[in-house]
């Protein structure tokens, strides 16, 4: 028996070291991507291409990816943070700059975008954009329109108004647990400047938030999706992409459920996520390569066909299933387009002001 | 062993008997070591690396605090760093008031979930103490069995059963014992769910244990002698499985008081719980410093409880003797 088994762990061994000098001639990039956010197919496609192995890895927060990122030696070589944390990272010296040089694809990035990727990374010389989106409503549609007798939500006021939303409380609401997204959609609705850092805005912002806190069941970033979908509430503040995400299941579970989601005609907030490539990622050219892959117009199309995002890239728009070119709350139309907002990243002491206001609306504290 | 054995007679024969002495005083000193080794690489220095910090300033930089202690610039250097130390993180703690509430919440919590869990394991290591000998490994491998599944999969399958349109309102509604869906789901009776669920088998297996050594023929005695089974229990099982009663409180309690992902997942969002304040420091102020401080202070509050344990633990061992 003992024979036996060492035999098999010699073995075991030389295969592994066969294996590990056949891996290091093999050309790897390791990529750190948000679940569920790309068609597995772009990635077979892409090593077949180039030969290159892709180390897919996922993560479902921006605060884990940056906790990586800050402790260093990650081993990533591409990661897809979202713009405001973006602009943080740079500064802290996480990322390297893009050689454009080997991105000769960069020639098919969609202005519109990149115009405002530039607030968060000035010039665009860290990162592509992958895929962008925004902050608004997700509804259940028959619900609302029994509480509210609306057909359709149109306005922050749903949300904002204390009398309109505690006709909704009993049926459900959940607000994202995410004081940066959602401080600055208050303040939009309160006519303050998006960007504003001033403590009396935040307050005034606080306010508002606590009068409509009584109606709201919970603060939190993922569980809506689920929620939404099994009709367990009818109204969510959350993410275009997650919304959709809803809307699909409940689509599929065939129960009756009917999601829905709004861009408010006051303006939502627009949001980033950008692939970069961290300062000490060990094989800087393959990323390259696999950004450079990224950027080709039928595989950026593919991967929105698949996840429901609006993605950066202009040229790709025509290879874009017409369902998701033509839905207004996924590509927006012009007017709308016009008044979607961006958020800067704050400076340390007005994040821990806007964290501590949050942590009062969401506990009471 | 041998040596042990060997030294005594040793000893007479003069010269070989200061080697074996020698040898055998250092083995017996590495057999001490290893776990104080042991103790410190995995306990005290990964502390002493997050104090550290504690003393340290919030920083965009990687990673994100400073000073970061090198010896780069010589020991004048290291000196200059060190100094830079300082306790203002923690002034800042005993500023804001949310601090303290979080902390008061989440001890109320686990000491409320602790006791519920007490009063339902109880009973179940009672019982399974005074079952058929034979009957005992399946009864124990029951309560194991959880674990063979994801704690994580365990608590959704809470929600699924405490939320508005989950199985026990269903219940409830079709047997016609309410009219409205009860709204358990994010409350804090879900946490208490949620922990005394979770945690109940660190309750039942100290439990069981010290009932299992009970010499039962005491309670016989007592009941010979004219004493009624109730108070029988409190004058001689409750006294005698007060160790194993203590073992599962704190093996509740202190796992509890640092808990995340059950009020996170069952609570709603009004809890209050230090894992939650130590997760917003970390991660949405990015202010690793500040939460540092928030995790030693959370040390030394349960290194109380965790002293408790340890003294009753030393008790019980001489009472054995």
């Amino acid at each position: 028996m003992i024979k036996k088994l060492s035999v098999l762990s010699v073995a075991t061994a030389v295969a592994a070291i066969v294996a590990g000098t056949s891996w290091a001639q093999e050309r790897t990039v390791n990529v750190y991507n948000w679940s569920d956010y790309i068609d597995e197919s772009v990635i077979a496609d892409f090593t077949k291409e180039t030969g290159i192995k892709v180390v897919y890895d996922v993560f479902d927060s921006n605060e884990l990816l940056e906790t990586k990122l800050l402790a260093g030696g990650s081993g990533y070589d591409v990661v897809v943070p979202t713009g405001n944390f973006l602009a943080r990272q740079i500064q802290a010296g996480v990322f390297q700059k893009l050689d454009k040089s080997k991105l000769p694809n960069l020639s098919n990035m969609w202005d519109v975008v990149s115009e405002r990727t530039a607030k968060y990374d000035p010039g665009n010389e860290y990162s592509i954009n992958y895929m962008w989106g925004t902050v608004g409503i997700g509804y259940n549609q028959k619900k609302v329109q029994e509480a509210l007798g609306i057909e359709a939500i149109d306005s922050w006021d749903v949300v904002f108004n204390p009398e309109k939303l505690s006709k909704l409380a009993d049926c459900g609401v959940y607000i994202l647990d995410s004081p940066t997204d959602i401080i600055p959609t208050t303040f939009k609705y309160l006519g303050i400047d998006t960007e504003s850092t001033s403590p009396e805005d935040i307050a005034k912002a606080e306010e508002a938030l606590l009068k409509i806190r009584p109606y709201v069941r919970k603060f939190h970033s993922s569980e809506y999706i689920n929620a939404l979908a099994n009709g367990d509430i009818c109204l969510a503040i959350g993410w275009s992409g997650d919304v959709f995400q809803a809307r699909d299941r409940a689509a599929e579970a065939d129960q009756g459920v009917v999601v829905e989601y709004a861009i408010p005609t006051e303006g939502a907030e627009m949001w980033f996520d950008q692939f970069a490539i961290p300062a000490d990622a060990p094989h800087v050219a393959e990323a390259h390569e696999f950004l450079n892959y990224m950027m080709k117009p039928e595989v950026i199309a593919k991967a929105t066909n698949y996840v429901y995002f609006p993605n950066g890239n202009k040229a790709s728009q025509e290879f874009i299933d017409k369902e998701i070119m033509e839905d207004p709350a996924i590509y927006p139309d012009e007017a709308t387009m016009a008044k979607l907002f961006t958020v800067s990243p704050y400076d340390p002491k007005t994040q821990r002001l806007i964290t501590r206001s949050w942590t009062k609306v969401v506990t009471g504290q | 062993m041998t040596e042990a054995a060997v030294s005594p007679y040793s000893a007479r024969q003069g010269a070989p008997s200061f080697a074996a002495r020698a040898l055998q005083a250092v083995t017996s000193r590495l057999v001490v070591i290893v776990p104080y080794l042991w103790l410190l690489v995995f306990f005290l220095v990964p502390f002493l690396i997050v104090f550290k910090i504690s003393l340290s300033q919030t920083a965009i930089a990687m990673p994100p605090y400073t000073p970061v202690l090198s010896f780069e610039d010589g020991i004048s250097g290291f000196i200059s760093q060190l100094s830079e130390l300082n306790f203002d993180n923690y002034l800042w703690l005993a500023d804001d008031p949310l601090y303290f509430n979080a902390y008061v919440s989440s001890v109320w919590i686990a000491g409320v979930s602790t006791f519920f869990a007490l009063l339902v394991g109880y009973p179940v290591a009672y019982g399974m103490a005074r079952a058929p000998a034979s009957l005992r490994p399946t009864l124990l491998m029951l309560v194991i069995l959880p674990f063979w599944t994801s704690f994580l999969i365990r608590v959704y399958a809470w929600m699924g059963i405490l939320k508005p349109e989950g199985l026990l309102n269903q219940l409830l509604l079709n047997l016609g014992i309410i009219d409205t869906p009860l709204l358990i789901m994010n409350t804090h009776t879900a946490i208490f769910i949620g922990i005394v669920y979770s945690y109940l088998p660190f309750m039942i297996l100290p439990l069981y244990s010290a009932l299992e050594k009970m010499d039962y023929s005491l309670i016989e005695a007592a009941q010979d002698l004219g004493c009624p089974p109730i108070s029988a229990f409190w004058k001689i099982t409750f006294p005698l499985s007060l160790p194993g009663v203590i073992a599962g409180c704190m093996l509740v309690f202190i796992p509890a008081v640092g808990e995340f992902v059950i009020p996170d997942l069952l609570g709603g969002s009004q809890t209050l719980m230090i894992g939650k304040t130590l997760w917003n420091e970390f991660f949405a102020n990015r202010d690793w410093p500040v939460s540092s401080a928030v995790a030693v202070i959370l040390l030394l509050l349960l290194i109380v409880p965790i002293m408790i344990f340890q003294f009753s633990q030393a008790r019980a061992q001489e009472q054995g003797r």
